[in-house]
């Protein structure tokens, strides 16, 4: 039997802002149907790992592959076609904020297919009911709240149905509630919509939630990768000093 | 901070600015031939740009007409040449104050205005979300931007060359007392087409170099709110001297080709 392509595939990736290295020599490979959760302090790179995938920074040196195509130099032109198979939900949300609810959630939608008005109000309602927040449509982002607007996020990144998705802290900044609603939303995603993901957070808890892969991030490099069993019966200092809650700061 | 060091510092900003300045351009130029178009954006920044600037312009060019006429007039009655008013605001306002003085009040009112949208999208993250979901941002975000420009300054600078003269014609008429016929006439007779397509090819040139600087300091924003605040100074200071500076290439440029 063919093996199947990895979604992801990362080989000595590096990536250095003003002469800091942030990423030193970073591999890693996401098959199909993996949640992977990269985890580590704040500063260690996690956020600039998950953009150098996503194609939205280059790296200095070494390899991505993204779908099985090298995309560390692809031109913005080209990389169009591979970033409608994935999906970003941003720290930050980053709505649209001249825009509705629903015409955030329409939007990949209204730029990448030709489907009637039905339909994508249809899609954009299924997706809206799915991330809890039926009857928004016509709220604009500004009278959201930082919950709210990280499922609207959700949504709009789940809309066109992609083949991976990429979390950026998706409970950063939020409270308790919120952070488990999230996170049961995307365990529940994984059955669903999207069982492909890499999962960028600081928060283990919720990194067991969703992630059947984890990897800890420390000085530019993975200090461990494996299950959620692996990583917590490490013996890596910097694993166990993350895990005790010690922050890993570069 | 030494000489050496300012030098050196502000050398190496203005390298980085005009590489990228220069990169954005050929990004632009690239994906003006690719699909999807948006016309309806283009529309609404013709809207946003021409019909929402047309009295700043306009204002602004009928009072240098009438300030040409004036100080041409005192000056000119001294050699018994006053009825000569009509030629001398016609070639200043045509070939340089017509599209100069447009391009930079209107350019500094557009291109800060793109700088703040721009910048605004770029420190939250929504020009991120626009390539994340695939969307080429320079085709939806630049390109109806340029070709709207190029649309707006010339028309805007064919409007204020018109309201230039009449405003001269109005000094000459109502305060010098220059006959009407006389002030056309002599304009008609002296001033060549040659002369108004001069000023109308570098709104042209005007258009793009305004657009570009709008969209180019808009983008490479850093630093939150503070940083869009600097970004906003900048481009119309660059915009200013952009203008004034090719204007002086161009002015020798087309004197080359077409004298």
């Amino acid at each position: 039997m063919m093996k199947e392509q990895p979604v992801v595939e990362l080989r000595g990736v590096w990536k250095a802002f003003d002469h800091h290295e942030v990423l030193r020599g970073i591999s890693l490979v996401l098959s199909k149907g993996t949640t992977l959760a990269v985890m580590g302090g704040s500063g260690v790179g996690k956020t600039v790992l998950l953009r150098l995938i996503a194609g939205l920074a280059r790296p200095d040196t070494g390899e991505i592959r993204l779908f099985g195509r090298n995309i560390e130099r692809l031109r913005e032109e080209h990389m169009l076609a591979l970033r409608r198979r994935t999906g970003f939900v941003f720290q930050g949300a980053a709505l649209f904020d001249s825009l509705s609810v629903f015409e955030n959630v329409a939007y990949p939608l209204r730029e990448h297919t030709s489907w009637s008005e039905g339909e994508i109000t249809d899609r954009v309602h299924r997706f809206l009911s799915l991330v809890g927040l039926p009857g928004t449509d016509s709220l604009l982002p500004a009278e959201l709240s930082g919950g709210m607007k990280k499922r609207v996020g959700i949504a709009r990144a789940l809309v066109l149905e992609p083949e991976v998705v990429f979390f950026d802290e998706p409970t950063a900044g939020l409270d308790p509630t919120n952070a488990r609603v999230v996170g049961e939303l995307i365990a529940e995603l994984r059955s669903g919509v999207c069982d492909t993901a890499i999962v960028v957070t600081h928060d283990i808890e919720f990194a067991g939630m969703v992630a059947d892969q984890m990897a800890i991030l420390h000085e530019g490099q993975f200090a461990a990768m494996g299950t959620p069993g692996e990583i917590h019966s490490s013996n890596v200092p910097a694993v166990q000093a993350f895990l005790a809650g010690e922050l890993l700061e570069n | 901070m030494t000489t050496a060091t300012y030098l050196r510092v502000h050398g190496r900003q203005a390298a980085i600015w005009s590489g990228g300045l220069g990169l954005l351009t050929g990004q632009v130029m690239r994906n003006l031939a690719l699909p999807p178009s948006y016309w309806r954006l283009v529309m609404q920044e013709v809207d946003a740009m021409g019909v929402r600037s047309v009295v700043v312009a306009l204002t602004a060019a009928i009072f240098t007409g009438m300030v040409l006429a004036l100080q041409s007039a005192v000056n000119m009655a001294r050699f018994g040449a006053e009825n000569y008013v009509g030629p001398v605001v016609a070639l200043s306002m045509l070939r340089e104050l017509g599209p100069v003085l447009t391009a930079i009040l209107v350019g500094g009112k557009v291109a800060s205005g793109i700088t703040a949208e721009l910048g605004s999208m770029k420190v939250t993250e929504q020009i991120d979300a626009l390539r994340a979901i695939g969307v080429n941002y320079v085709k939806k975000l630049i390109v109806p931007r340029l070709l709207a420009a190029l649309l707006i300054f010339p028309l805007l600078t064919i409007l204020a060359d018109f309201i230039g003269l009449l405003g001269g014609m109005l000094i000459a008429v109502l305060e010098r007392h220059v006959d009407a016929y006389v002030y056309w006439n002599n304009i008609f007779y002296w001033v060549t087409v040659r002369d108004f397509l001069t000023g109308v090819g570098k709104s042209f040139f005007f258009a793009a170099i305004i657009t570009l600087i709008g969209c180019y300091n808009g983008l490479s924003t850093e630093g939150g709110t503070e940083g869009l605040g600097r970004a906003t100074t900048a481009t119309v200071v660059q915009v200013a001297m952009g203008v004034i500076l090719a204007d002086f290439f161009l002015t020798k440029l087309f004197l080359f080709l077409f004298w």
